[in-house]
């Protein structure tokens, strides 16, 4: 695979990376199934509602801090930038920065915009945006309206060039074109790569490039990098336009999630020459072993990174050892994106924990450099198999399973999931932090978290014991996957995987 | 008096949602789930909005990500989507417990053109209780698509009541999940109403539900409490079913609306007016504790009394909050921005309100919906001493700027918890009080 700059937007996932959104399994069969990209996703006949590329593209570039975003679409489009503005205000607390509020415009595309179009609003919603902002770039996000209506939104927006003195990028983002909702990302990143990264003037050998979400735990990264000579720069959020516009001087690039770096990433590779860390993903102890492994072999600092690893690992052996023995044995489900979902299945079982199942909201073939996610084949080595499945956020599958399970902890990622599992009494840790078990003091961290979780168990059992499920007694018997189409080639295998 | 802002058509700062996030209606019914004919993210963002960066309410029954939805991509664009809808309502039906299922469509399918209304009608002549409302985000905001909501279930599922009860009062008032302190306010407005003696019909909140919904059409009549929002509604229950309304436009909080309010209702429902005056002055009397008790700290705190106070929300809170500041606070407005898109045939109508918000004080309003030309007008405003900003949180910012206090009341209430606090009546008044007040003694004026 590549990364093509040259198109007006990047190809979604499904097309890109063989992505899928339907799956029961195991880890195992999906890693070799991944391998020749031959799974094909299983349809659902009864779907809840899921997300879109719009809320993962748009919120990463409204918190790059001297850009503005426009987002052509009904008001409705616009209503996740609240939670925005949220993280905004968390990001500037956390780096003792001024508070201020995002920088977006809504168009507000009502019924007249839908049958004369909407680019007097697109106009006026950039022309104000600069106006207010004063912004280095502005990006257009575009919609489900804009998208279907057809509108030539770069046509437009050449139209502005040059009256509006900073670069107008198209972001193509419209909800209906992708299952997946990480093709946002992808949208995000298209536009970035394409309108504001130029070719590196002069490298920068101890500059290191790391895509994150919201960076509240990153003083643990500048410690642990530091200590190698080398200087991280998080990416994206907070970020300066002419900042970003750097960011192919760096010596390389490491991805706190391989499903949010991999389009990033690879192009910064393949069109810029700073390499991609293909490794597992920094959480626990071998994620982060990993990680700085594969970034001392880049960049010839060998010695030292073990040096490292070694001295960080005794560090917290005591600990761990009390609180593997604290937890050993306790039942977990994880109910993640796939990047995360992967990682912490290992995460946990460092902690001595049983993964009883892992659930991934999506699955990524591959990623962009081409090959099959690190941490899936990671997991695949494993002498046993983990079920597995890919469950799109449908609460429904993932309310029977838990029944069936009756796991000790389920530990999920992406709001509005953890109420489900706790409706049905069971403890569950919510990971809204990327950094939460980060390296080494981050496994510490999030064991006791653990530990805590299962401390105190009453809140989750009070309101187990009082509600009443969303859902029939019929439903209730059904097998977890009854709407699940398996994909009809796969029916051996399947059986054969599951436990 | 009223400026019409500058002609700004596009929104900086979100404080309303598109029609499709009244879906909160649907998860205000107890035991209504709705099912989404829409994009795969329209759900989950104005979830996130509404239930969420709004007092935190959460999704309750079937909210959040457990709504159905049919997650419409590029297929159901390009071939239509009425096949997925229906296998999703049949599926809906068999897998979702509920008593009423709420078909809402986004602005996929209503622009592709399906009909939506019919594929519900085909389950409604098998005897489902199934309704659809069209509710594609283009098509008006949140407070339209709560009308579109009602609208829809009035036509679609009430049927005619051969009876009447006499005391039975339909209430209509602010649009659930949108106002964060929904769940108080209603609660509220049933004590008062049962106060003089009537019987409360509440289909939104704890207590309402199906049930309430089923006696809608045997009220003796519907109040609408409201400036403007669900009018069209109170005119259809009374086509349909022939009940009169009342409408009354004041969101009442503190004792001199509160009062009034409680006479003119007590006035229509043909109470008798001693009954009425007795529970009056039994409901005024822990408020005229309270405010006695605390009469030497609103006095000495005058050194830092707001010089103005400004609201910036929605139609119902601009004009309660003002009232009671006005007649019962001493208090005086500066500017207050009205931000619901209030239709203009509405607009006349409460401008006349704001005129006299006592006999001898009236504020000037702007309506507008945007965060950028309410910004510039604050900033050319000339304020002696600090102005009060009652909106949203989004107003932290200007507050700051312009060294004011301020308290979120509006939508989006991102910085506050709520739960069932109210700002309606008598307690609600001692409770916007409490938390203008603590906003004055936690900062250092």
């Amino acid at each position: 695979m590549s990364i093509n700059l040259t198109t007006p937007e990047a190809q979604i996932r499904e097309n890109r990376l063989s992505s899928i959104t339907g799956y029961k399994g195991s880890i195992k069969d999906l890693a070799t199934q991944a391998g020749g990209c031959s799974l094909k996703s299983g349809e659902r006949g009864f779907t809840q509602t899921t997300a879109c590329s719009l809320g993962c593209a748009q919120g990463q570039l409204v918190l790059i801090k001297d850009a503005a975003v426009v987002g052509h679409s009904a008001i409705g489009c616009g209503s996740d930038t609240i939670q925005s503005n949220i993280n905004n205000r968390r990001g500037q607390f956390s780096r003792e920065l001024e508070y201020t509020n995002i920088n977006y415009i809504n168009t507000n595309m009502t019924e007249e915009a839908t049958v004369f179009g909407g680019a007097a609003k697109l106009r006026e919603g950039i022309r104000e945006a600069y106006r207010r902002f004063n912004p280095k770039v502005i990006f257009v996000t575009t919609s489900c309206v804009s998208g279907i209506i057809g509108e030539n939104v770069s046509g437009i927006l050449d139209g502005l060039a040059e009256e509006i003195p900073v670069p107008l990028v198209p972001v193509h983002c419209e909800g209906f074109r992708s299952k997946l909702w990480a093709s946002g990302f992808d949208a995000a990143f298209h536009a970035i790569l394409t309108y504001i990264v130029k070719p590196a003037e002069k490298k920068n050998p101890n500059l290191i490039n790391i895509i994150n979400f919201s960076g509240i735990g990153r003083k643990e990264v500048v410690r642990l990098l530091g200590r190698l000579g080398l200087v991280p720069q998080f990416l994206v959020q907070f970020t300066t336009v002419d900042q970003l516009s750097k960011i192919s001087e760096a010596a390389a690039t490491l991805s706190f999630c391989g499903t949010l770096g991999s389009y990033l990433a690879s192009g910064l590779e393949e069109h810029f020459g700073v390499p991609y860390i293909k490794s597992l993903q920094p959480h626990g102890i071998a994620g982060i072993d990993s990680w700085l492994r594969e970034l001392g072999k880049v960049l010839g600092r060998e010695e030292e990174v073990e040096k490292l690893i070694a001295e960080e690992t005794a560090a917290i052996a005591p600990e761990l050892e009390e609180l593997r023995e604290k937890l050993k044995g306790k039942r977990v489900v994880i109910g993640m994106g796939p990047s995360f979902a992967q990682n912490y299945t290992r995460v946990l079982q460092e902690l001595a924990l049983e993964v009883a199942w892992t659930a991934s909201w999506h699955f990524d073939q591959r990623h962009d450099y081409g090959g099959v996610p690190a941490s899936v084949l990671e997991l695949a080595k494993n002498e046993k198999d983990i079920p597995a499945c890919v469950s799109e956020l449908q609460v429904h599958e993932i309310n029977n399973l838990l029944r069936q399970l009756k796991p000790d902890l389920f530990v999920c990622r992406h709001p509005g999931m953890a109420i489900w599992s706790a409706k049905l009494g069971i403890p569950t840790i919510f990971i809204n932090d990327e950094y939460q078990s980060f390296g080494y003091q981050g496994l510490i961290n999030f064991g006791n978290r653990v530990a805590d979780s299962l401390a105190n168990p009453t809140f989750v059992q009070y309101l187990a014991s009082k509600i009443k499920l969303p859902y029939t007694n019929w439903w209730l018997e059904q097998d977890a996957f009854k709407f699940l189409g398996e994909a009809p080639q796969k029916k051996e295998k399947l059986t054969k995987a599951v436990v | 008096m009223a400026k019409a802002a500058k002609t700004i058509k596009v929104i900086e700062q979100v404080r309303y949602s598109c029609a499709l996030a009244a879906l909160h209606s649907v998860l205000a019914i107890d035991r209504a789930v709705p099912i989404l004919h829409a994009g795969p993210g329209c759900g989950q963002r104005l979830s996130t909005a509404l239930s969420t960066t709004n007092g935190y309410q959460g999704t309750g029954y079937a909210g959040g990500h457990a709504m159905p939805c049919t997650n419409s991509t590029e297929a159901e664009v390009i071939f239509g989507g009425e096949k997925k809808l229906k296998e999703l309502i049949t599926h809906s039906l068999e897998v979702m417990d509920a008593d009423l299922y709420v078909v809402l469509t986004g602005c996929t399918a209503d622009i592709v053109g399906d009909d939506s209304t019919e594929v519900a009608r085909g389950f409604q002549k098998q005897g489902k209780p199934v309704v659809c409302a069209q509710t594609g985000g283009f098509s008006g905001n949140n407070f339209v698509g709560h009308e579109l909501i009602l609208g829809a279930i009035i036509d679609q599922y009430l049927q005619p009541s051969e009876e009447i009860e006499p005391g039975l009062v339909n209430v209509f008032s602010i649009v659930p999940y949108y106002d964060a302190f929904w769940t108080g306010n209603l609660e509220e407005i049933r004590k008062l109403l049962e106060a003089i003696g009537l019987k409360a019909n509440i289909i939104f909140g704890p207590g309402g539900g199906v049930d309430a919904l089923n006696k809608v059409p045997k009220a003796q009549f519907n109040l609408l409490l409201s400036p403007w929002i669900g009018l069209t509604n109170v005119k259809q229950l009374e086509e349909k079913f022939k009940t009169p309304y009342l409408h009354y436009p004041v969101l009442p909080i503190g004792p001199t609306e509160t009062s009034k309010f409680l006479r003119a209702v007590g006035k229509y429902a043909g109470l008798p007016s001693e009954q009425v005056e007795a529970s009056i002055a039994e409901l005024e009397k822990p408020y005229d504790y309270y405010i006695e008790r605390s009469a030497d700290y609103l006095l000495q705190a005058r050194v830092g009394l707001p010089s103005r106070f400004i609201t910036i929300s929605d139609s119902f809170y601009a004009l309660g909050i003002s009232k009671f500041l006005v007649n019962d606070l001493g208090l005086l407005p500066g500017t207050q921005f009205i931000i619901d898109n209030i239709p203009a045939k509405y607009q006349a109508d409460l401008e006349e309100e704001f005129k006299d918000l006592s006999p001898t004080i009236s504020a000037p309003v702007v309506f507008t919906n945007d965060s950028g030309t309410i910004r510039e007008k604050l900033r050319e405003t000339k304020f002696r001493g600090k102005p009060l900003i009652l909106g949203s949180a989004w107003d932290q910012m200007i507050a700051k700027e312009l060294n004011g206090y301020q308290l979120s009341v509006s939508f989006p209430v991102a910085d506050r918890f709520i739960l069932n606090s109210t700002y309606i009546g008598y307690n609600g008044a001692l409770r916007l009080a409490e938390d203008i007040f603590s906003v004055l003694v936690s900062s250092n004026y």
